[in-house]
């Protein structure tokens, strides 16, 4: 393996987070199997005092996740000359079949913290947390994928060898490349755009509906699903061209840097906020009709909705302005 | 306004020294009472009045509020009820040392996050009406008795509580300062609030002031008038 | 959002204040955790600016060097050898290079003795060279003296020095000689029609290795050298070494860990008192734990502000005494550099996860054991 600070860094945050969850996971049982809002008994008050570490916990690793993130991203990015054919993350990524599904599982633990921070959320508005053994199931059900992103991680580290020969990401996105990454780059301009903003469109239609109406967290998160998808695979087909100025730099992680003036970052940070809050709407959707929530659910479905319409939105219109700013031509004499 | 119904606590359940505080208490106190309980220490009177006073759970029995049963309710909830509905004044003061008067009364209303100017205009007229306006900067180690728990009553009153809750007030204190406070209660029951307190000094018990008192032994009500 | 803006700043208020009125226990703290932080971020700041300076110093360096190897050994490549590489698509520049090394007793050091590319300005005309500037401090050397090397073949020769190289050049120049081709020759009794090596300029990344392949085929018997591979190199070197001294430093961070955990959870009875009054005046234990949270972060901002300040004062104002020999190896001639200032926010990422993370886990169990307190625990205790 590469021995790295970076690469240390990010296992023993990875570990850590593995660990606590773990650690708690036996007061989750608890939690679920003697839980009892209406008794006053010791054992009851004990178990409240434990659902605020647990929250507490949540939170901790929803944030390390994100900074995690972006680190695993960036030194991906600073390890490409140590790769034969690497010019940037996406080589590194490539060096072992674990990188990218690293990637994918560490979004995903990310998301799947966010939606249970929202079901937590929604719960304690409602003095008998009527959820209580819904949102402890689900923690037991987030800490297999937090081990399973783990382990993605460190075979990813341990495989990582220096002399190996890998693709950089003009390869990887060139028309004649296999797979998913050359199909996306290989996709003509006009229909890849047509589909991009109408995912993106719906989205934001669909939150505002939710917003006005206060009902339909399923579809918003279906929508934000789709649109983040969408997003990303426009980034890759032809926005990132627009960026770069440049008809084959199709790397998604090359905006982020310092040399594209960090324009990365008004793409993926509304992306990725959205996309958050609208599976978070899904996620307290089944829970609409609990009577003690009932009143609540409204503002919160609300809320969380409009973050992922402000979100959708902020992304298009960046999106937009990359595209006219651009002085690459894609489209049209 | 506040009723008990049948309320046990006990602590350290299931151990060799489990021990019951409140043996089946049942009990109603209208607004606007200014209520004492008296009996000797381990009778359970400042559990009691943890119970009533939103502090504490019962371990059974039912505990209502202006209708409302909360006995269920977890500690957020039960939190803030008790912060707009009750005034705690402690036997022991329970000033934060180091922490000026003033910042000790807007205390409670932190967690609130209201608007700091109207905060501190109510915290400075607290003190002004209990005679106090000028040692409001003054650090709390260094008030007199009397300042001190006349600090610890403007902190119980800066959420604007129904109800004021006092436990052994006068303890530490000497006969002209007991008078005072009681005068001091004299004007909360005055303002509509319902007073309650706890104490076994019979001059707080017999005064004009308490208008009832509730005489509790090893956890149960054995006297009320 | 209003309330949450103003809570945040009450419980701050709170915070602040009851950090002033714990000092010496806060302070300690404070002064573990920005050595800690300084420990690290030298380390980091050093090797990120070592890396940076050997890819600057590469860049100049030619993007392939061939080589021809005898028994597995590198030897001296004769001139034809340009011709036969001549027209391989994508070279753009060819040029046998002069160099080797020259040990001399007298420092027990090694000179690097180059004839200069072409193109480079310096007055090398016969009898004249222009020194490195660490030589010429190891020697005592000033523009127009004369100095004498001893040769292999045992002939003395001498020569006039015409310049001494800036210090900017210290990294890559610190021991060289640059003299012309005849005096080179001359001074190693080097075969005529023989050079060192040969180096290629070629534009186009993607082409090199490419390149390398035709190389292989019409020299056999030579080998190609990438720049990107030494910069591969080196990368691992430097990785590897600030790995090992950060994986030495972990028996640091670690016990700091512990320490702070000892700090958080050994609560005075003040402390605990204090807790306690909060709980029972009307905070609930969300508000106790967001009120540590804050303590937690202006410990950690502060001591990671001050250490890594400390830290840049340390690297790049005064030489970083305490690395210097772990990672820059070890030799008789140190180079004299100011290095480059490096930070970024990759950098600041990772020391963030080394330093504050083990902070924020070590503390978070202890800050809710506290912030659990009964409300009810001031009345009866």
């Amino acid at each position: 393996m590469v021995f790295r600070p970076a690469i240390l860094a990010l296992l023993m945050a990875s570990g850590a987070n593995v660990a606590l969850l773990i650690g708690v996971a036996p007061f989750a049982v608890d939690v679920i199997r003697h839980w009892d809002i209406s008794s006053g008994s010791e054992r009851q008050l004990a178990l409240e005092r434990r659902t605020y570490l647990m929250s507490t916990l949540l939170v901790f690793v929803l944030a390390t996740q994100l900074l995690a993130l972006l680190l695993f991203v960036f030194n991906a990015d600073k390890m490409a000359p140590m790769f034969v054919g690497a010019m940037c993350a996406v080589g590194t990524f490539n060096v072992n079949p674990y990188g990218f599904p690293a990637l994918i599982a560490q979004i995903a633990v990310f998301f799947l913290a966010a939606m249970w921070l929202a079901v937590n959320h929604f719960d304690i508005q409602a003095p008998d947390y009527p959820l209580v053994r819904v949102k402890y199931a689900l923690l037991l059900v987030m800490a297999p994928a937090l081990v399973a992103a783990f382990a993605l991680q460190l075979q990813y580290f341990l495989g990582l060898k220096a002399d190996v020969i890998t693709s950089c990401c003009s390869r990887v996105f060139s028309a004649n490349a296999k797979g998913l990454s050359g199909d996306l780059a290989v996709l003509p301009p006009v229909p890849a755009m047509i589909a991009f903003f109408i995912a993106l469109l719906v989205a934001v239609a669909m939150a505002g509906y939710a917003v006005a109406r206060q009902h339909g967290g399923y579809f918003v998160a279906f929508t934000s699903a789709v649109a983040f998808v969408a997003a990303l695979a426009g980034i890759l087909s032809f926005l990132s061209l627009y960026i770069y100025e440049h008809p084959h730099h199709h790397c998604p992680f090359c905006v982020l840097q310092a040399e594209y003036r960090y324009q990365g970052y008004w793409l993926y940070v509304p992306l990725f906020v959205a996309t958050a809050a609208g599976l978070g709407a899904g996620a307290i959707q089944p829970f609409s009709r609990v009577s003690s929530l009932r009143h609540v659910f409204p503002r919160l479905l609300s809320r969380l909705a409009g973050v992922a319409a402000a979100g959708y939105s902020l992304f298009t219109v960046v999106s937009c302005v990359m595209i006219l700013k651009s002085n690459l031509i894609l489209i049209g004499k | 306004m506040i009723e008990l119904s049948d309320i046990r606590k006990g602590f350290n359940q299931g151990r060799h020294n489990e021990f019951w505080a409140l043996n089946g208490i049942c009990l109603t106190v209208p607004a606007r009472q200014v209520v004492a309980f008296f009996g000797p220490s381990g009778s359970g009177k400042t559990t009691l009045l943890t119970v009533v006073g939103c502090l504490a759970r019962p371990t059974s029995g039912r505990v209502r509020l202006k209708e409302q049963d909360i006995s269920g309710y977890p500690e957020r909830f039960l939190t803030a009820i008790r912060r707009r509905t009750f005034g705690f004044i402690f036997q022991q003061f329970n000033l934060i040392r180091g922490l000026s008067a003033i910042d000790n009364i807007m205390l409670p209303a932190y967690p609130l996050g209201g608007e700091w100017r109207a905060l501190r205009h109510r915290a400075e007229s607290l003190l002004d009406s209990l005679r106090l306006g000028h040692r409001s900067a003054a650090r709390v180690e260094w008030l007199s008795g009397g300042e001190q728990q006349r600090v610890a009553i403007a902190r119980a009153l800066i959420n604007d509580p129904e109800v004021v809750i006092a436990d052994e007030p006068t303890a530490n204190l000497d006969t002209a300062l007991s008078k005072e406070f009681l005068d001091i209660l004299e004007a909360l029951a005055g303002q509509g609030r319902t007073v309650l307190l706890t104490s076994h000094d019979p001059f707080v018990v017999e005064s004009s002031v308490v208008q009832r008192v509730v005489t509790l032994r090893d956890g149960r009500i054995v006297g009320d008038n | 959002m209003r309330t949450w803006i103003e809570k945040q700043k009450y419980l701050i208020d709170f915070t602040v204040s009851s950090l002033a009125r714990r000092k010496v226990k806060n302070l300690g703290l404070l002064a573990i955790y920005t050595l800690i932080v300084f420990l690290l971020a030298s380390v980091m700041l050093f090797t990120d600016s070592l890396r940076r300076e050997a890819a600057l110093v590469l860049a100049h360096s030619p993007e392939v060097i061939v080589q021809r190897m005898v028994a597995g050994r590198h030897d001296l490549i004769p001139g034809s050898y340009l011709d036969k590489i001549g027209s391989v698509r994508g070279v753009q520049k060819k040029e046998g290079r002069l160099w080797g090394y020259y040990y001399d007793p007298a420092l027990k050091a090694n000179y690097t003795f180059m004839v200069p590319p072409t193109g480079m300005a310096v007055d090398v005309a016969p009898g004249r060279i222009v020194v490195g500037p660490a030589l010429a401090r190891g020697v005592g050397l000033a523009v127009h003296d004369r100095v004498w090397f001893h040769a292999y073949t045992g002939k003395l020769f001498s020569f006039v020095v015409t310049e001494i190289l800036p210090g900017e050049s210290e990294l890559v120049a610190a021991d060289l000689v640059l003299m012309s081709e005849p005096d080179f020759r001359a001074f190693f009794d080097y075969p005529s029609g023989q050079y060192t090596d040969i180096a290629l300029s070629v534009a186009n990344p993607q082409e090199l290795h490419t390149i390398a392949a035709k190389l292989a085929i019409r020299l056999p018997d030579s080998r190609t050298i990438l720049r990107e591979e030494i910069l591969r190199t080196y990368e691992s070197i430097f990785n590897w070494r600030e790995g090992i001294v950060l994986a030495l430093l972990s028996g640091a961070i670690f016990a700091f860990a512990i320490f702070a955990l000892e700090k958080a959870a050994g609560l005075s009875a003040d402390e605990k008192r204090e807790i306690g009054i909060l709980k029972a005046i009307g905070w609930e234990t969300g508000d106790v734990i967001k009120m540590k949270f804050w303590e937690g972060a202006l410990i950690s901002l502060t001591a990671f502000l001050l250490g890594y300040v400390a830290a840049y004062l340390h690297v790049f104002r005064s030489s970083s005494g305490l690395f210097e020999p772990v990672l820059k190896g070890w030799s008789t001639l140190y180079p004299r550099f100011q290095l480059v200032p490096v930070v970024d926010g990759f950098q600041i990422a990772t020391l963030f996860f080394f330093t504050v993370f083990p902070y924020a886990i070590a503390t978070i169990v202890p800050i809710w054991r506290a912030a659990v307190t009964d409300p009810d625990s001031v009345m009866r205790g």
